[in-house]
């Protein structure tokens, strides 16, 4: 491991964090590992919000507005489809107010992206972000991801797997995304009651959504060592839990736990016995996936193929998982192995940028950071739409996904265009020297000094093999 | 020029809007062969479709007292035989049918168990026997397969990759709002740096040959994006949606309609996992379905001659339970409905067999047992209408599947 100084701190800085920013390669070359250590602090990563109030009301506000729209369609009396005028069209009213707020809670996440001197905690940060996946492309959900991952997620990113688990699983956004709230035990009063009135729109019973994910996604993985019978026992265990309604008060958008939708009974989840024990049943099954080794390996090598290779070194994975056993799956551990593991430090960039990663590191390249949401309009045409994961899956992390031909012609485009912009007042070959450091390859160099103009210098620069990897 | 550039961006637009997405891999066959002309269209749904209403079962006993809520109405089911209907969305489909040129697969299933999206969709696309045994597509080696030794004319369009299409032969790609209006020197330049790249050197090469190509295929269609709402309400951002549909099928069928144009196509359409509030004969699956009539319209209008050289197959990952769940939608479940559209295709009734929804009859007390094996269909589509051999299909297009035997009579 001969690794020079100037090398680790480019490393650090590109595959670790999101783009070196003018002057960061110097600030992490005398320590770049004890550089990365040292943005682990607490138990969160930035934004952080510490209750559920900012979601609880966007909910509101959205259920209000359907049943305004509700009303309003019964007062007119159905005005015949295209007859409604612009400014009282409750479908372009709620698009509006959607895209709004998606697009100011995107930005604000992109600033910070652009600009953070502690780029390793946000990258730590997007990972769970995207491990817990809740996407807008529902309605219900459409306004909720940002705060869903400013009161979920990021408070709780260095703290225990466990916790993180449990509070995306019961915050209202993943509730309802899938499918979560209306989830109703069969033999419970919820059921009766909806039985005893024919006129109910729906029969009420069981939805298994959220269970199956939580198993397959989020915990052992699809490999984990379950079956259907271990999903639709979870799922009996977590129904109850649900999201409050507009008519109730001050429970409206918050989680609420219903005791009489609640499927009574003991429970077998994967060979283990969870007596009744309401709110706290599904809670226990919980804690058990989080302790599973199962989960530990498929998380940890999932980490792995995020931030060092698509095919990871099995070395790296077990250094990871090593510390999630001994730590109790301590995150902040965990990304101290990550950091100390010789196995990620290969100077050889393997992972291609996704395109959120490609935007924000060329505006931590010059300095910059997105002024208004149209200048992140990019991402949508490379197949990453801000805040809308086509499932619960998450963003793939894979090369084979994001290198088709026609992305990396619209990424040339992007950088073309960006470097129109910018490019003028700067000096491409020091942009090249400070962003790369010592990644930063003879031929790009050369093809950077020789460009005929400074725009083309900086997108040759971006759209160089090394700028393009981390 | 600027006119084009306008409209390939609304197309972009509208495209997601209508969770379209779409990728093509091309194939220069020798003229000489018999199959030379002959066009594949592969639509994968994703999110697990409802094969129970895409092709209601409506004179099965069981349907209505299993789907209740969500059943589709015996008098709106477009009529297909004693037993099957399609849903009403699909009346484009339906007309066809009634041609002899749309045939339903009522009990299909991919190799996979395991009821996940994520797991059911690599093995669809993959066409391996598991997951994770590869990470090449089958349709990439089928075209690798057809081409024998030749230079293999390889495109995808979308703006990522998918799976299906991933392989050896390096797949170019084209998707909307990609027209490039730049620097001349740029993309030279960019060769030179990437000559060393495995990766992104093949990649990009592809990606600005597919340029002029585009140009042709989208020349004079006019397809409605975020800004061209028709009418207000719901009902308007799903005529958008119809309307975007039916455009990129036309574009798909432009690509191919050209000399050099691809042989072999793949989109995917998104939106299908229905836990919540499906719907009936309308709703939110029933729009879903509208699109896919669209887009299957746009590429028989676009396509116009070359239709009868064309079959188009529509597949998802897995069905999902026989029963309604407790929010009047469904869970994972196991086999779904297939579809078969085009000209080349023979006439007959269903494929497969009909398991019937009877409860000693379901998969794990549960599902829709199938009785056809994706692969099953998928190589007798390339066996009788592409002409590949069975050997090839046996091994590596399909590896380890010498025991699931082709489909027959399907072109």
């Amino acid at each position: 491991m001969a690794l020079s100084k100037d090398m680790r701190a480019a490393v650090a800085a590109t595959r670790f964090g999101l783009g070196a920013r003018p002057g960061e390669l110097a600030e992490a070359a005398g320590d770049p590992q004890g550089w990365l250590a040292a943005q682990i602090v607490g138990r969160g990563a930035d934004l952080g919000l510490p209750t559920s109030e900012l979601s609880a009301k966007r909910i509101t506000d959205l259920r209000v507005f359907r049943q305004d729209r509700r009303q309003m369609r019964q007062e007119e009396a159905g005005p015949a489809e295209g007859e409604v005028s612009p400014d009282r069209d409750p479908v372009r009213l709620a698009g509006r107010m959607i895209r709004e707020t998606g697009a100011e809670d995107f930005l604000q996440r992109a600033r910070l992206a652009a600009t953070t001197p502690a780029a390793f905690r946000e990258r730590w940060a997007l990972f769970w972000c995207n491990h817990f996946t809740v996407s807008g492309v529902k309605l219900v959900t459409a306004t909720t991801v940002g705060p869903f991952e400013r009161e979920a997620i990021r408070p709780r990113v260095f703290g225990r797997f466990e916790e993180l688990l449990i509070a995306s699983t019961a915050h209202p956004a993943m509730l309802l995304y899938l499918d979560q709230a209306q989830s109703i035990g069969p033999n419970t009063p919820a059921v009766a009651s909806l039985k005893r009135r024919p006129q109910a729109r729906r029969l009420g019973g069981l939805n298994e959504n959220l269970a199956r994910e939580v198993l397959e996604l989020h915990t052992v993985g699809v490999g984990g060592g379950y079956t259907q019978a271990d999903v639709t026992e979870f799922a009996y265990c977590l129904t109850g839990w649900s999201v409050g309604g507009p008519r109730e008060g001050e429970r409206s958008g918050r989680f609420v736990f219903r005791q009489a939708a609640h499927e009574p009974g003991p429970r077998t989840v994967m060979g283990r016995r969870y007596a009744d024990d309401g709110v706290n049943q599904a809670a226990a099954v919980m804690k058990d996936l989080a302790a599973h080794p199962r989960t530990a390996r498929f998380v940890c090598a999932k980490l792995a193929r995020h931030f060092v290779a698509d095919n990871p070194p099995a070395a790296l994975v077990a250094d990871l998982e090593r510390a999630w056993l001994a730590s109790g799956g301590h995150l902040a551990e965990v990304a101290r192995a990550l950091i100390d593991s010789p196995h990620a430090w290969a100077p050889e960039a393997a992972k291609l940028k996704t395109p959120y990663e490609f935007v924000i590191s060329g505006y931590r390249a010059i300095g910059g950071q997105p002024a208004a949401i149209e200048h992140l309009a990019v991402l949508r045409g490379l197949g990453q739409q801000p805040f809308a994961p086509p499932s619960p899956k998450g963003w793939p992390d894979e090369a084979a996904h994001w290198a088709a031909p026609d992305a990396l012609v619209k990424r040339m485009n992007w950088a073309e265009a960006f470097s129109a912009a910018v490019a003028p007042e700067r000096d491409p070959e020091a942009i090249a020297r400070q962003a790369l450091g010592a990644r930063l390859t003879e031929p790009v160099a050369r093809a950077v000094a020789r460009a005929e103009s400074r725009p083309e210098a900086l997108s040759l620069l971006l759209m160089s093999p090394e700028f393009q990897r981390r | 020029m600027s006119r084009l550039h306008i409209d390939r961006r609304a197309l972009l637009a509208s495209g997601l809007a209508s969770g379209l997405a779409l990728g093509f891999l091309g194939a220069g066959v020798r003229a000489a062969e018999p199959t030379a002309g002959r066009k594949l269209v592969v639509v994968i749904c994703r999110g697990g479709m409802d094969g129970l209403s895409v092709a209601p079962p409506i004179g099965d006993p069981e349907y209505e007292g299993l789907r209740r809520t969500i059943a589709i109405p015996g008098d709106a089911a477009l009529k297909l035989d004693t037993t099957f209907g399609l849903h009403p969305a699909l009346a484009g489909m339906h007309a066809l049918a009634l041609k002899g040129e749309a045939r339903i697969v009522p009990a299909l299933a991919s190799p996979d168990r395991a009821r996940s999206h994520f797991e059911a969709q690599d093995v669809l696309e993959t066409g391996a026997p598991g997951v994770y045994s590869t990470d090449s597509g089958w349709l990439n080696r089928a075209v690798q397969a057809m081409n024998g030794g030749r230079k293999v004319e390889a495109l995808s369009v979308g703006a990522t990759a998918p799976l299906i299409l991933r392989g050896p032969a390096q797949a170019g790609s084209w998707s909307p709002g990609g027209a490039w209006d730049g620097s001349p020197r740029l993309p030279g330049l960019l060769m030179d740096l990437y000559a060393a790249d495995p990766l992104l050197g093949p990649a990009f090469a592809r990606g600005l040959e597919t340029e002029a190509m585009a140009a042709t295929a989208t020349a004079g269609i006019r397809v409605p994006g975020g800004g061209d709402r028709q009418g207000g309400g719901v009902q308007g951002l799903v005529r958008q949606g119809q309307s975007a549909a039916r455009g990129i099928g036309r574009v798909v069928a432009g690509f191919m309609t050209q000399p050099a144009g691809p042989q072999v196509v793949a989109l995917s359409a998104d939106g299908f996992d229905t836990h919540a509030n499906q719907g009936a004969a309308q709703g939110q699956l029933a729009n879903r379905l509208l699109y896919l009539d669209a887009l299957a319209e746009g590429l028989r209008e676009g396509l116009a001659g070359e239709w009868s050289n064309t079959i188009v197959v529509f597949a998802t990952e897995f069905g999902r339970t026989a029963r309604v769940n407790g929010t009047n939608g469904t869970d994972h479940g196991t086999a779904s409905a297939g579809l078969l559209l085009g000209g080349a295709l023979k006439k007959g009734g269903i494929v497969g067999d009909w398991p019937t929804l009877k409860a000693a009859s379901l998969y794990e007390g549960r599902d829709l047992r199938p009785t056809v094996d994706s692969r099953a269909l998928f190589k007798g589509l390339l066996a009788d209408h592409l002409g590949v051999d069975r050997r090839t299909l046996d091994t590596s297009v399909f590896p380890d599947s010498a025991g699931v035997a082709p489909v027959t009579g399907l072109a």
